[in-house]
């Protein structure tokens, strides 16, 4: 199914000239995409930067050592399965992870409103407290700005983190082999509907709860068991497609996904459905992709789902021999079709 | 939702794939009318288990498609008011006017504020008495009632600072438009169910009868579609054109009464401009002389703006299924999701957009009855 040349996009696709940022600009789609491969990598360029991974492998002293970092600005601070605290330590402790590091050190940087609760505060320092004592990292350095009340959403939250590689492996989209299996640690969606639900007052049935967790235990089970980890992607803003992706583009590989292998859970599709969304789109917290060679597949998920988060684990897809760089999804009821990245976020449908 | 997953059963639909391959002896053309059928068939991949007899074409059922660039620009000029607080729901804040769209009026600093339900936009009024608040009441059938509602409340609560900008389309009689122009090249049609569901039925027995059309009301599952399209075609080969009705579970003949009372006390039928098609006869909702207080357009004097539309566009051709998205020159090229020419390619639920999010090639027509 190779796409036909007047289909092909405009390479790179020109950066829509808006004259302001846009929401959209940071809503993990083609528009952040655009700002990020138009505006940051080209000021920046350096190696590390050009492996486009969640974080950086860096070598000091004959030490590989993996660095990144995060800001946290979610509305509300406080949601069904999480807060602003413990998602920001988990954020960067799983951007460590995806490299194939042992998450160490975190430092945490801290935008406050003029007239937050001191006891808000508190309960988002204590939840800090708690996610890092869970994931093994300390909080070892910091920073604390107040701005005019008005212009913050209460508490802002950046953390970086710093985790060491204890093997050789390269783990990363470069890596990514045709016949590699994906897996998946559980289902989709729950975080990104979570934070929907309360932001903009919709009851469902059941209170459908983040799925915000560290990753790093799993992931260190598998480097643990030599599973031979060609690469990992937390599915955070975008969800899984486009993750998937990004990942595809960056290799020029076709990936096939299995609609019906993508566990969803019954509350999170009930809420997709009424507002129009795609579950593979939708943010998670506590998810990732792991690309491994077929022949370990079995043995790597059950590894998985022997590890904390990891109980829903599952295989959804396969890397493709052809070299397109597309996506593509096997429906429900047994058509192919191309998976493409979403221009801005998910906005609910009319009717 | 264990609803749904029967509607998304492979073998089903496989079964009815095969049904309707044994079934078709000549090319037919049938149109689906509602944008989120569009959107379910692209997504699921109807259309490729369809026998190449059967072609579909997308019809100008998406409420964001088909609103008048000048409406657009309207609601433009009343957003980036400083003491208005503008409401909509979400697929319209990207919509292209000719200079702009809400998004952009939202980062320049506007209050404008992506809303769930008419009635959210009610709270928002009552809770800033200091502020004017504006929904856009866009949208076919189906999102009438709730408008309607709102507009009702907000008179029963006395507000002087809620107003509408009415841009409301009816299906009838764009499918009537359609089925009369010269151009046209639809044979059967697979009807909205969820409009059905607030209208019912009634109306379509004589469009049916005067242009010799099987009529369909269809559902939006896969199964449903697929439904939908068998019983449109069974028809069409054995010379039929009756009204069926594939969706019984939710649609009843004569409709949801009290939703169509609601419409009827607020709204009256109006003529009505449809993006990149013109204008239709009785095709639109308007509000009636009782509740002109509650008309934006009139409260912020800008009812004189007129606008114009990218030359390059010919989403009103894909609206009327005379041609399709990958038939037009600026598709995927001048014209993408993050720099689109005509709303088509804007909404989620728009032909253009779907094509280009799928990638959907051209698929070969069938070879042409011989003579
Ligand atoms: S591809 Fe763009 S320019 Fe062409 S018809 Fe569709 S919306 Fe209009």
């Amino acid at each position: 199914m190779n796409a036909p040349q007047d289909f092909a996009l405009q390479c790179p696709v020109p950066l829509r000239d808006y004259p302001q940022v846009l929401l959209a600009h940071g809503g993990g789609g083609r528009l952040s995409h655009q700002l990020i491969e138009s505006l940051f990598l080209p000021a920046f360029k350096n190696p590390a930067l050009d492996a486009r991974h969640d974080g950086a492998v860096v070598e000091i002293g004959g030490l590989r050592l993996a660095f990144s970092t995060d800001s946290y600005v979610v509305r509300p601070l406080f949601f069904p399965g999480g807060d602003i605290g413990s998602l920001a330590v988990h954020g960067t402790v799983n951007d460590l992870a995806m490299c194939g590091a042992r998450p160490l050190y975190l430092s945490v940087a801290a935008i406050l409103e003029e007239g937050v609760p001191m006891e808000t505060l508190r309960r988002v320092v204590a939840s800090m407290q708690h996610a890092a004592a869970r994931a093994g990292v300390q909080l070892v350095t910091g920073d604390t700005k107040v701005v005019d009340r008005g212009k913050g959403d209460g508490i802002y939250l950046n953390t970086a983190g710093i985790g060491i590689l204890e093997h050789g492996r390269r783990i990363a989209p470069a890596s990514v082999q045709p016949g590699d299996t994906i897996l998946l640690n559980g289902d989709l969606g729950r975080h990104g509907m979570a934070i929907m639900a309360v932001r903009e007052g919709l009851s469902f049935e059941s209170a459908i709860e983040s799925d915000s967790a560290p990753l790093a235990a799993l992931v260190m089970a598998l480097l643990e068991a030599d599973i031979d980890v060609h690469c990992l992607r937390d599915l955070t803003r975008g969800g899984l497609a486009s993750a998937l992706i990004e990942i595809a583009e960056a290799v020029r590989r076709d990936m096939l996904i299995e609609e019906a292998a993508i566990p969803v859970r019954e509350d999170v599709r009930a809420a997709c459905e009424i507002l129009g969304f795609d579950p593979l789109y939708v943010a998670n917290e506590g998810r990732l992709a792991v690309f491994v060679p077929e022949a370990q597949a079995e043995r790597a998920l059950a590894i998985m789902r022997r590890a904390p988060g990891g109980e829903g684990s599952c295989r959804i897809g396969q890397v493709l021999d052809s070299r397109d760089g597309l996506l593509k999804l096997r429906s429900r009821i047994g058509a192919l079709r191309i998976v493409d990245m979403l221009s801005g976020e998910q906005l609910p449908r009319i009717c | 939702m264990r609803f749904i997953d029967e509607y998304r059963d492979a073998a089903a639909v496989q079964q009815f794939a095969r049904a309707l391959t044994a079934l078709v002896t000549r090319p037919w053309t049938i149109m689906e009318v509602c944008g989120g059928q569009t959107h379910a068939i692209i997504k699921f991949g109807v259309d490729e288990l369809l026998p190449r007899e059967v072609t579909l074409v997308h019809g100008p059922g998406c409420p964001v498609c088909v609103t008048p660039v000048e409406i657009i620009d309207q609601a433009i000029a009343i957003a980036s008011l400083p003491h208005v607080i503008f409401c909509s729901f979400g697929d319209m804040l990207r919509v292209p006017g000719t200079q702009k769209d809400l998004f952009s009026v939202k980062a320049a600093g506007g209050d404008v504020r992506m809303v769930y339900s008419p009635l959210d936009a009610v709270n928002l009024a009552r809770a800033h008495p200091e502020r004017q608040v504006v929904f856009f009441a866009v949208g076919f059938e189906t999102t009438a009632p709730a408008n309607a509602m709102a507009v009702a409340r907000a008179r029963r609560l006395g507000l002087k600072n809620f107003s509408v900008l009415v841009s409301h389309v009816l299906v009838p009689p764009a499918m009537e438009a359609i089925l009369s122009s010269p151009s046209n090249r639809v044979q059967g049609f697979l009807a909205a169910g969820h409009v059905c569901a607030v209208m019912g039925y009634h109306e379509y027995p004589p469009l049916a009868a005067k242009y010799r059309v099987p009529i369909v009301v269809t559902g939006f599952e896969p199964l449903d579609i697929m439904q939908g399209i068998f019983m449109c075609v069974k028809q069409l080969e054995e010379g039929r054109h009756e009204v069926e009705n594939q969706y019984a579970r939710s649609v009843r003949y004569e409709g949801n009464r009290p939703a169509q009372q609601l419409m009827q006390e607020v709204f009256e039928v109006v003529p009505r401009q449809w993006r990149g098609i013109g204008e239709i006869p009785r095709s639109g909702l308007g509000l009636r002389a009782e509740y002109q207080e509650f008309d934006a357009a009139r409260r912020f004097g800008v009812t004189y703006l007129a606008a114009a539309e990218s030359p390059e566009c010919i989403s009103g051709l894909v609206l009327q299924g005379v041609r399709k998205p990958s038939e037009c020159p600026a598709f995927g090229t001048r014209c993408t999701p993050e720099h689109p020419l005509g709303a088509t390619m804007v909404s989620s639920e728009g032909a253009c957009a779907a094509y280009y999010r799928y990638r959907r090639p051209a698929r070969p027509a069938a070879p042409s009855p011989s003579p």
